[in-house]
């Protein structure tokens, strides 16, 4: 059962408490009203269901309630990242800067510590 | 309970053993009685005893005896029973521990073990090779039903599975840990240490009795010069009392699944002669650990040589466990047949015990020296480079023939056991379950961890650590802790082998075997590849090699080397099948765990739902709610009651329990733009106090859902949806709003259970509900169709709507859901006193039907447009945009000739149509015919006095006064389409 | 109209009582709750109204004047007051009073509550949550929503051995009837 980390909640939660909701970063046209049939089978039926890295949007539906989206790889079912709803698609990070970002949380800097305060 | 001496077994060694002389317990074995000692396995008990034989094997029933200590066990599978509800096949005899009044029996026989029917299949073996289910069983086709599978179902499966409902209950929990470690061997036990003192919290989990792992047999290990096994007790005492160490036997990790979540079944009563009441047998852990030790050790390997499973052939390290913890010796004239030190070891402790050693046969030239020089000094008789060729004995092996590698003759040594070891084989099963990836050992002929999946470290023995120190070492290494701990092994150990032995090899015709519980030769390994299969996955499906309920602990490598030899290609380029969970079996019980009765689901009732059952109510499943279906009175059968209820609606009024439909409240400064692009419906017109039916399509087109949508205020809305769609409703407008129309200033909340809804239905409604509402004028001028006002009901503050889905004038009064009871009990006495009815789910389908209402899901398949089920006019023409404004203009969509919901009317009127009923055009077209649509709904309406019925047709609308027909099996009815609307077309009734 | 009377409320666990030797199960008397919904521009405006800080931080809550503040969603709280127990809800109406922009819906009645406590509390809930519900992950006043067995719950830890169960009315007797084999199975497993 997968461990999923939530961008709302800041925590990593049980799979039982999402609900997985397609591909991401499929934007719903803004004129939808007049793409054509072709542009509206590319939105609305076609996949990429790409086997390894794929950009998917879960639910915390049984917690916060919102929707977010992960990068995961689909052999490994390992998640790269996951970030909140709007944002824009993320570039994964290499393995240099997962432990970076990984030892700047543990490493106490005034700006972490004293930031607020200004 | 005391027996002598005598009582527990003719080859019980005295002092020898950890059980304790004055506890024992009797069992039955097969009708017999049998005493053994507490703390025995049924194996170790019936050992005792002298009993080899305990089953048949599964293809060739084959006699079989017990051939491991632990649960790898593939032969001695037994039928376990407490009393009569309480009964197991299939138990692994070396891991069931035996308790006062336990029976088992021996499986896969008839009429009994000693005479079995099915032991000619093993004079028929050549029809029986490998594949032979996919070579014989291919023609004739007819024969698969009547031959085949009858045949195939019969003989398959060991154990005859139980009949009763399983009275014992199962328990489940969730639980965290900083680290789990799988396996309480020294290398567990020494990673636990280092682990707890860190302050982290610990899971340490074995799946025996006791901890020790390989201590339960080794007797020749000393950690910090004690005893290995004391040692390993008193390690488990200590981690049992810090707080932070969950210490759990008769456990097995089952599976380890993604991001750090294991399966583990903790065996609870399984052992127990009297368990208490509230003790679960099984209890499912579903832990989450942020990082695994697996320390899960070695299995020994038996040797592949002709008539190697013989009742008295067994792994040398299972002999010694049998005598160095139960007391046990396996005979008294020991024959040892290895290709690895440590068989030497475990005659070195029978003979000390004073059991004869026939000789030890060891196929390599150069064994270790020490182990060597010792069986010098013990006067055993050691043959290097000399091989098993053959064994004797029916019922139990009675000599091993010996040749010297590479010659003709041979000699037969007599022997009442055989013991056995090709060396070890770590168990690797739970690292590559947690996908990582293994590497070959070509030195030492084994599969190792090398590239790791998770977070996790295997140590010891299964990490191909063979030196004690360096285990020890590993191991508090994986702990990150600090430890001083030393160890030392009275021998080092050398040696092993995979495949088949001298002997067994591709020019004999023997049965060497590799696979015990599905009787899988080396022969049968080599058919498959000479028949083609060159992948091991596909050579294990033919030969079924591993495949049995024991997953090829002992067969696979082997299986695997014979295939490497036959291929001409390196074990690493021929691959190992994928090991998965579970890695033993697990009952159903413990997967099902509470999920059973009244936990199996929730079942959901409205806050009426006990006043309902009081007045009679049957009730009927819609999703997790129970529904009241219909109100029989005495002596009424469903359709008297339905009728009645039918009527009495339209002649006077009934009272419904609408509770269950879906609420949402829409709330915000947008919320009508919000509804705008959710629903095909216009909702800016929409004035406060009004409430419109709407219609919700996907992005696709096709309708997804329906319901009455009340605005309640300019920036707050009650919407409906169906009972059945609440939630995914809800998740697809939460969908649209946080992710396409973020920007609105709107949020949604289910309502569902805030309000019991009761709906009175019919001319009287009026007057039944007047007297209860306060502050509300609900005359007809007032309060007309489609009004929605908050008001106050018995002294409650209320919601009421004016709506109607039966065509009546009708009022859904909503009030906070624990008033529900009350407010209902008034309103019922108040009808009842006039004349009106209470009414189910099946009166509202057919009164909704009476009046065309569809019902999404049963009038509407996900295919349906709203034009489709002819509600186009619920579909704003003047919105620029709306979920499903593009789908709907799709050519399928907007083509000629779509079905479309029409009313059919039966020529004969009595006659109700099925609902699924197929409808064509002409109904002597040969088959296959034309099918034109299908009936959605179909009843008898008791107002209309015939049946009425709703049809999805092709070009339905346009064949209005057509003659259609369904055929059915033994009837055609004739039917004639009409519009769909059977009672009062003009629609008076309901501004009534 | 009075004649007719005024509406008595009944509880959807009226009468439910349980638990094992480490475990005591209870309903909880009847409470005002709303779900409520605001940006975080008019969190102050609403907590002034409300009487209780509304916490932003995930998985917390605040009390104050009998109302407990329940984080849910990054917009979302969920406010239980125990002390309003009659007809109407103080809290709608005190959220309104506030003047900013705001979603308020009345779920007093469409929640219920079940007290979970003892020693064995955890474990009970465990039975079905698959949170990690240590002291150190889960602290006293921590609070989220959840899945228990087949039922989706609110979940607050009220004291180190006492939890507040939220659960939508009809999914009750499934809640209680599980933290029931929860209970009896806290007091003889580990
Ligand atoms: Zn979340």
């Amino acid at each position: 059962m997968l461990l999923i980390h939530c961008p709302y909640c800041e925590e990593d939660r049980s799979e039982l408490e999402f609900r997985w909701a397609g591909e991401a970063h499929i934007a719903r046209p803004e004129n939808i009203a007049a793409i054509t049939d072709e542009e509206f089978a590319e939105y609305f039926f076609l996949r990429n269901n790409e086997k390894g890295l794929t950009y998917e949007r879960w639910r915390h539906i049984h917690g916060c309630g919102r929707f977010f989206n992960a990068a995961r790889d689909t052999v490994s079912d390992r998640f790269l990242m996951t970030y909140k709803a709007g944002l824009p698609k993320q570039p994964i990070p290499t393995a240099e800067e997962t432990a970076a970002i990984a030892e700047e949380k543990t490493v106490e800097t005034w700006e972490a510590t004293e930031g607020d305060a200004r | 309970m005391s027996a002598s001496p005598k009582d527990l077994g003719a080859f019980r060694i005295k002092d020898a053993g950890r059980h304790t002389p004055a506890k024992t317990a009797r069992f039955t074995f097969d009708g017999k009685t049998y005493t053994a000692m507490e703390g025995d396995t049924v194996a170790s008990a019936l050992l005792a005893h002298g009993v080899h034989l305990v089953g048949r094997s599964f293809k060739y029933h084959r006699p079989r005896g017990i051939l491991s200590a632990g649960p790898e066990e593939p032969n001695a599978l037994l039928d376990v029973s407490r009393d009569a509800g309480r009964r197991q096949p299939n138990v692994r005899a070396t891991v069931q521990e035996v308790f006062d009044g336990v029976r088992i029996a021996s499986q896969n026989r008839w009429p009994s073990l000693k005479h079995d029917v099915g032991a000619f299949n093993d004079l028929l073996s050549p029809f029986f090779a490998a594949g032979f289910y996919y070579k014989t069983f291919m023609w004739p086709k007819e024969a698969w039903h009547k031959l085949y599978e009858p045949f195939i179902r019969r003989a398959a499966g060991l154990g005859e599975a139980p009949k009763e409902e399983d009275p014992d209950h199962y328990t489940s929990r969730y639980a965290h840990g900083d680290v789990l470690i799988a396996g309480a061997g020294v290398a567990g036990l020494t990673a636990a240490l280092s682990a707890a003192a860190t302050g982290v919290s610990v899971f340490l989990v074995d799946e025996q009795p006791e901890v020790g792992g390989a201590l339960h047999f080794d007797a020749g290990t000393t950690i910090d010069g004690q005893n290995g096994y004391e040692w390993a007790q008193a390690a488990a005492a200590r981690l049992k009392a810090m707080p932070n160490v969950t210490v759990l036997t008769r456990t097995t990790v089952f599976g380890y699944y993604n991001h750090g979540f294991l399966g583990l079944v903790e065996r609870v009563t399984d052992h127990l002669a009297r368990p208490g009441r509230d003790l679960p047998r099984e209890r499912l852990w579903q832990v989450r650990a942020k990082r695994v030790v697996l320390a899960t050790g070695s299995i020994e390997r038996h040797m592949v040589f002709a008539n190697n499973d013989r009742p008295g052939i067994m792994l040398a390290s299972a002999a010694r466990t049998f005598l160095n913890h139960h007391g046990v010796a396996v005979g008294r004239q020991v024959g040892v047949y290895t290709a690895h030190d440590s068989a030497y070891e475990a005659a070195f402790d029978l003979k000390r015990a004073g059991v004869s050693i026939a000789a030890i046969v060891d196929c390599r030239s150069h064994p270790g020296d020490a182990v060597l020089a010792e069986a010098r000094a013990l006067g055993i008789d050691v043959l290097t480079g000399h091989s098993v060729t053959n064994t004797s004995g029916r019922l139990r092996v009675s000599s091993m023939t010996v040749a010297r590698n590479g010659a003709s003759n041979a000699r037969k040594i007599a022997v009442d056991a055989l013991i056995v070891s090709a060396g070890w084989t770590p168990s690797v099963h739970l690292f590559s379950q947690s996908r990582g990836k293994l590497r070959f050992d070509e030195a030492n002929q084994r599969f190792l961890p090398d590239i790791y999946a998770q977070d996790c470290i295997s140590v010891g023995a299964c990490n191909g650590t063979d030196d004690l120190s360096d285990l020890i070492d590993e191991a508090i290494a994986a702990g990150s802790g600090a430890l001083a701990l030393t160890g030392e092994n009275r021998f080092e150990w050398t040696g092993g082998m995979i495949g088949a032995a001298e002997g067994a090899g591709p020019d004999k015709v023997v049965k060497a075997f590799v696979d015990f519980q599905h009787d899988v030769t080396a022969k049968d390994i080599r058919l498959a590849v000479r028949e083609g299969m060159h992948s091991i996955e596909h050579i294990k499906r033919f030969t079924t090699n591993g495949m049995a309920s024991d997953q090829g602990k002992l067969s696979n490598m082997h299986g695997l080397a014979i295939a490497a030899e036959m291929l001409g290609r390196p074990i690493p380029k021929v691959g190992l099948t994928t090991f998965r969970a579970p890695y033993t079996p697990v009952t159903y019980g413990t997967l099902v765990g509470h999920s059973r009765g009244d936990l199996f689901d929730p079942a959901r009732k409205t806050p009426m739902h006990t006043l309902e059952a009081a007045e009679g109510a049957e009730f009927e499943d819609v999703g997790n709610w129970k529904r009241a279906w219909y109100f029989p009175k005495r002596g009424e059968d469903m359709h008297a009651a339905v009728n009645r209820e039918c009527r009495t609606v339209r002649d006077v009024a009934g009272v419904f329990d609408a509770s269950t439909l879906g609420k949402i409240e829409v709330v915000g400064p947008d919320a009508a733009q919000f509804l705008n692009l959710l629903y095909t419906n216009a909702w800016d017109t929409l004035k406060p106090g009004k409430c419109r039916y709407g219609i919700m399509t996907r992005e696709d087109g096709f309708v997804y859902d329906d319901g009455v949508v009340g605005r309640l205020a300019e920036d707050r809305f009650h919407v409906t949806t169906t009972t059945g769609g609440a939630p995914r409703v809800l998740h697809h407008m939460e969908d649209y709003l946080q992710t396409e129309f973020p920007h609105l200033k709107v949020w949604l909340t289910s309502t569902t259970e805030q309000w019991a809804v009761i709906a009175v239905q019919g001319p009287k409604a009026r007057e039944i509900i007047q007297p209860f509402v306060e502050g509300l004028d609900i005359s007809n001028e007032a309060f007309p169709h489609m009004s929605v006002a908050e008001c106050t009901v018995m002294g409650v503050p209320s919601r009421l709507f004016r709506m109607s889905f039966t065509g009546e004038l009708g009022f859904e009064v909503n009030v906070p859901a624990d008033y529900g009871p009350a407010v209902w009990k008034a309103i019922w006495e108040r009808a009842e006193s006039m004349g009106a009815c209470l009414y189910g789910t099946e009166t509202m389908h057919v009164l909704r039907a009476e009046k065309g209402y569809i019902i999404v899901g049963q009038d509407t398949d996900g295919t349906v447009t709203p034009d489709d089920a002819a509600l186009g006019w619920a579909v704003s023409k003047k919105k620029t945009d709306y979920v499903g404004i593009r789908g709907l203009k799709r050519p399928d969509l907007v083509r000629d000739g779509r079905k479309q919901l029409v009313g059919l009317l039966t020529k004969s009127p009595d006659v109700v149509l099925e609902e699924g009923g197929q409808i064509v055009a002409d109904p002597n077209q040969p088959k296959p015919m034309t099918m034109l649509g299908h009936v959605t709904s179909a009843y008898w309406s008791e107002n209309c006095g015939r049946s009425i019925a709703l049809a999805l047709v092709a070009g339905g609308r346009s064949l209005v006064g057509k003659t259609l027909y369904v055929p059915l099996k033994d009837q055609t009815i004739e039917v004639e389409v009409t519009d769909m609307v059977f009672f009062d077309k003009e629609g008076g009734r309901i501004h009534g | 109209m009075a004649d007719l009377g005024t509406a008595t409320r009944a509880l959807p666990l009226a009468g439910f009582h349980g638990g094992s030797s480490t475990v005591r199960l209870e309903a909880a008397p009847p409470a005002e709750r709303i779900s409520l919904r605001v940006r975080a521009e008019d969190v102050a405006a609403l907590s002034g109204a409300l009487g209780v800080d509304l916490p932003v931080k995930p998985k917390t809550s605040a009390s104050a004047n009998g109302r407990t503040a329940l984080w849910l969603g990054p917009d979302e709280w969920l406010m239980i007051d125990e002390s309003g127990t009659g007809i109407g809800n103080g809290l709608m109406q005190a959220a309104q009073n506030s003047g900013a922009l705001h979603s308020a819906a009345d779920v007093s009645h469409r929640n219920t509550a079940i007290l979970v406590s003892g020693t064995g509390a955890d474990k009970a809930i465990n039975a079905g949550c698959p949170q990690d519900l240590s002291l150190k992950e889960f602290p006293v006043g921590a609070c989220s929503r959840t899945i228990f067995g087949k039922v989706e719950i609110v979940l607050l830890r009220t004291a180190e051995d006492a939890f507040r169960v939220e659960v939508w009315r009809s999914f009750s007797d499934y809640a209680f009837g599980l933290l029931s084999e929860g209970a009896r199975d806290a007091a003889v497993g580990k």
